[in-house]
């Protein structure tokens, strides 16, 4: 059993050693987070990690197997949702259809009884917020999808909570809107600030939106950190995989003496930003295509030696494609430097940014 | 779209004069509208020629004989409206029209409340809940025959409730709705909602468990009661369902007869005479066709009256909204 001496009352969120079970699965694995007051932070992870299960941990709408959740220093594990100072935004929007915009707004607020005055305050002041007044007579059937997140959003606004839960919010909007609406929540933090747990796949929306992202598998936080460090020092393989588009450059190998090995390839590993480069047989050294140069010179234990096999041009840059001895490596480039498939060249290794994992425990050495 | 500008412009679709002008566009034209979907058309006739000789022909002719004196075999010596004098002069006429209202507006409020509530209670997700739906459901599958002797016994006091309660020790406890003229009614209230609230609670789970879960998880989260979602969201949300359930209801009460023969004969007296009965004894019993049909015309006529606005508002609004 945990004890609760550790519990962090400066926290807007605390989840201690929370464990769900679904029958006799495990969903979520004897969880910690922390979340500050005022932080964005986004859940990460492939589909059926467990984020949305996690998410609804923190609303109430599941009841845990074991742990604890605190919520601005009060024990809310048994609390029920609407006593624990939150609101949520669903991927489906989850309008009440027959009702008006306004009439989705304030029917929770009416439920408690609230003065008049005070729901048209509240509901005027979101709408204004989130440029809805055109539409608060309207119903959600005449709404487009980009303009109901907008209304469920105001829904969760008027509450005037301290916490934001949102499950996906973007996930059925077309990749336009999806941009437009993912600046306008970015505004809202700024506006509000106030804490916002934020669940998606979309590793685009997390590196935008969070002050920290924490990326989930299998019902385990894998890591938690800000943007750029996830980014730069992800903290295993699958961190390493899962975040950057396109994905990470993978190159199996061993470590032996400050030195990378792999088939053809020799790097000199001087300039690594990480732990002691102790020798390992197996070893997998990261390389993001955007932290490889194309040279003409080589350079012994700086450069490695590869053939141009594609060249696909994605309008701002262009991604090359190359083969290293047996590895498949790919390069961004400006589209100007663009080359033809065949030429042999040089890529010129930033080792200040590469990263490098043990075979065997997949953690970042 | 500029293609059927420029065929609809040439003159009527499929006319001769056009073909010229097609013929120098290789372009498919807009098919006549007579002649799309031909194949389901064709596969329709049938049907369509049914419905028109046997449902609207024997109505009209039902109708025309009711303003006949047709006894036993139909002839057409119009008498004018003197069968609709008779009947609406008939008492046992008025005690079904009477009838019919009683068990009509107790069977539509009590069906959908209870079938409603029954699914309500279902949806909670409670344990062996397929079994529960089986137990509800199952009277449906009987025949109103059968639902109606069943419900003859278990009404009957020399062996039925009566009986038990007072083998429980309440010896001057009296239960015997069939033998009442005041209460028969209700008897046959309670069988005709034991066979018929299962259907309706089946249509109304499918139509709980078709709403999506995240209205729920949004109504629980602003701290709305759980009675108050389903009466002011999810009562709306599956309005088509509980229009689908009145639709069938009705057409269930006006048609009862099977549940009153079986229970009653429309005994004690008169006093559970039903519309339909007053129809078949009339034709059968009596050899009286004439009057029979002014009966049922009466029957359609008060059907169509219902029917007719409910219809309109149902589906001929649908282009004036949104
Ligand atoms: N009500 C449930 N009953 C049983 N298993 C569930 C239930 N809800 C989710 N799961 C399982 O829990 C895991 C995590 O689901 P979820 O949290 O929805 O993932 P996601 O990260 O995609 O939001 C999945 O493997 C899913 O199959
Ligand atoms: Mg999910």
């Amino acid at each position: 059993m945990n004890t609760m001496t550790a519990v962090n009352t400066e926290s807007s969120i605390s989840i201690r050693d929370l464990t769900l079970n679904f029958g006799a699965v495990q969903v979520l694995k004897r969880m910690d987070l922390e979340v500050a007051p005022g932080e964005f932070i986004v859940l990460l992870g492939p589909s059926g990690c467990g984020k949305s299960t996690l998410l609804n941990c923190i609303a109430g709408l599941l009841d845990i197997t074991d742990g604890q959740i605190w919520i601005k220093g009060k024990n809310v594990t048994w609390a029920e949702p609407s006593e624990r100072g939150i609101g949520m935004v669903f991927q489906s929007y989850a309008l009440y259809p027959q009702m008006t915009v306004r009439g989705n707004m304030s029917f929770g607020l009416k439920n408690q009884k609230m003065p008049q005055a005070e729901i048209d305050a509240r509901v005027a002041r979101a709408a204004e917020i989130l440029q809805i007044q055109p539409l608060l007579d309207r119903k959600p059937g005449a709404l487009s999808g980009g303009q109901r997140q907008r209304v469920a959003i105001g829904r969760a606004l008027v509450r005037d909570v301290d916490v934001f839960l949102f499950d996906e919010p973007l996930s059925n909007l077309d990749a336009k809107l999806r941009s437009e609406l993912r600046v306008e929540i970015k505004r809202l933090h700024n506006k509000l600030n106030n804490t916002m747990v934020y669940v998606t796949h979309d590793q685009i929306e997390a590196l935008t939106l969070a002050d920290r992202i924490a990326v989930m598998r299998g019902g385990v936080i894998q890591q938690l950190d800000e943007p750029q460090t996830i980014y730069n020092r992800p903290a295993n393989l699958f961190v390493a995989g899962f975040i950057g588009s396109p994905s990470m450059n993978f190159i199996h190998g061993a470590v032996k003496g400050g030195k990378f090995y792999a088939e053809g390839i020799v790097v000199d590993l001087a300039g690594y930003e990480g732990g002691a480069l102790i020798d390992r047989p197996k070893a997998i050294l990261g390389l993001r295509p955007e932290h490889l140069t194309v040279t003409n010179t080589a350079v012994a234990g700086k450069t490695i030696a590869a053939t141009v096999e594609i060249d696909e041009n994605l309008g701002a840059d262009s991604l090359l494609w190359l083969k290293a001895g047996d590895n498949q490596i790919s390069v961004r480039i400006p589209v100007e430097d663009r080359l033809n498939a065949g030429t042999s060249v040089h890529l010129e290794v930033d080792m200040s940014k590469a990263s490098i994992f043990d075979a065997e425990t997949e953690a970042r050495v | 779209m500029a293609d059927t500008g420029i065929s609809s412009s040439s003159g009527a679709r499929g006319a001769p004069g056009s073909v010229a002008t097609q013929a120098t566009l290789p372009i498919a034209r807009k098919p006549s509208r007579l002649f799309r979907n031909l194949a389901s058309k064709i596969a329709l006739v049938p049907m369509i020629l049914t419905v028109l000789v046997i449902f609207v022909g024997c109505t009209i002719w039902t109708v025309v004989h009711s303003f006949t004196s047709s006894k036993l075999l139909p002839k057409l010596d119009f008498v004018g409206l003197a069968q609709y004098e008779r009947l609406w002069g008939n008492d046992r006429w008025m005690v079904s029209i009477k009838n019919l209202a009683v068990y009509g507006t107790c069977s539509m409020i009590f069906s959908l409340v209870i079938g409603f509530t029954l699914a309500a209670l279902l949806d909670r997700k409670i344990r062996f809940e397929n079994t529960f739906r089986t137990i509800i459901l199952y009277p449906f599958a009987l025949s109103f025959i059968v639902t109606g002797l069943v419900w003859q016994w278990i009404l009957n006091p020399d062996f039925g409730i009566e009986k038990v309660v007072r083998d429980l020790g309440f010896e001057s406890f009296v239960f015997d709705p069939l033998h009442s003229d005041q209460f028969v009614i209700y008897g046959i209230l309670i069988a005709g909602l034991w066979q018929g609230t299962g259907l309706v609670m089946c249509l109304m789970l499918a139509g709980i468990r078709g709403i999506d879960e995240d209205i729920w998880k949004a109504s629980r989260i602003e701290g709305i009661p759980v009675w108050k979602t389903y009466v002011q969201i999810i009562i709306p949300m599956i309005r088509p369902v509980i229009v689908t359930s009145v639709v069938l209801i009705a057409s269930g009460i006006v048609k009862v007869y099977d549940l009153v023969v079986a229970q009653t004969s429309g005994g004690p007296g008169t006093s559970s005479q039903m519309p339909a009965l007053y129809v078949m004894d009339r034709m059968f019993k009596d050899q009286n066709l004439a009057q029979g049909f002014a009966a049922s015309t009466m029957m359609l006529v008060a059907v169509a009256i219902i029917l007719i606005p409910w219809a309109y508002l149902e589906f001929g609004g649908k282009k004036s909204r949104g």
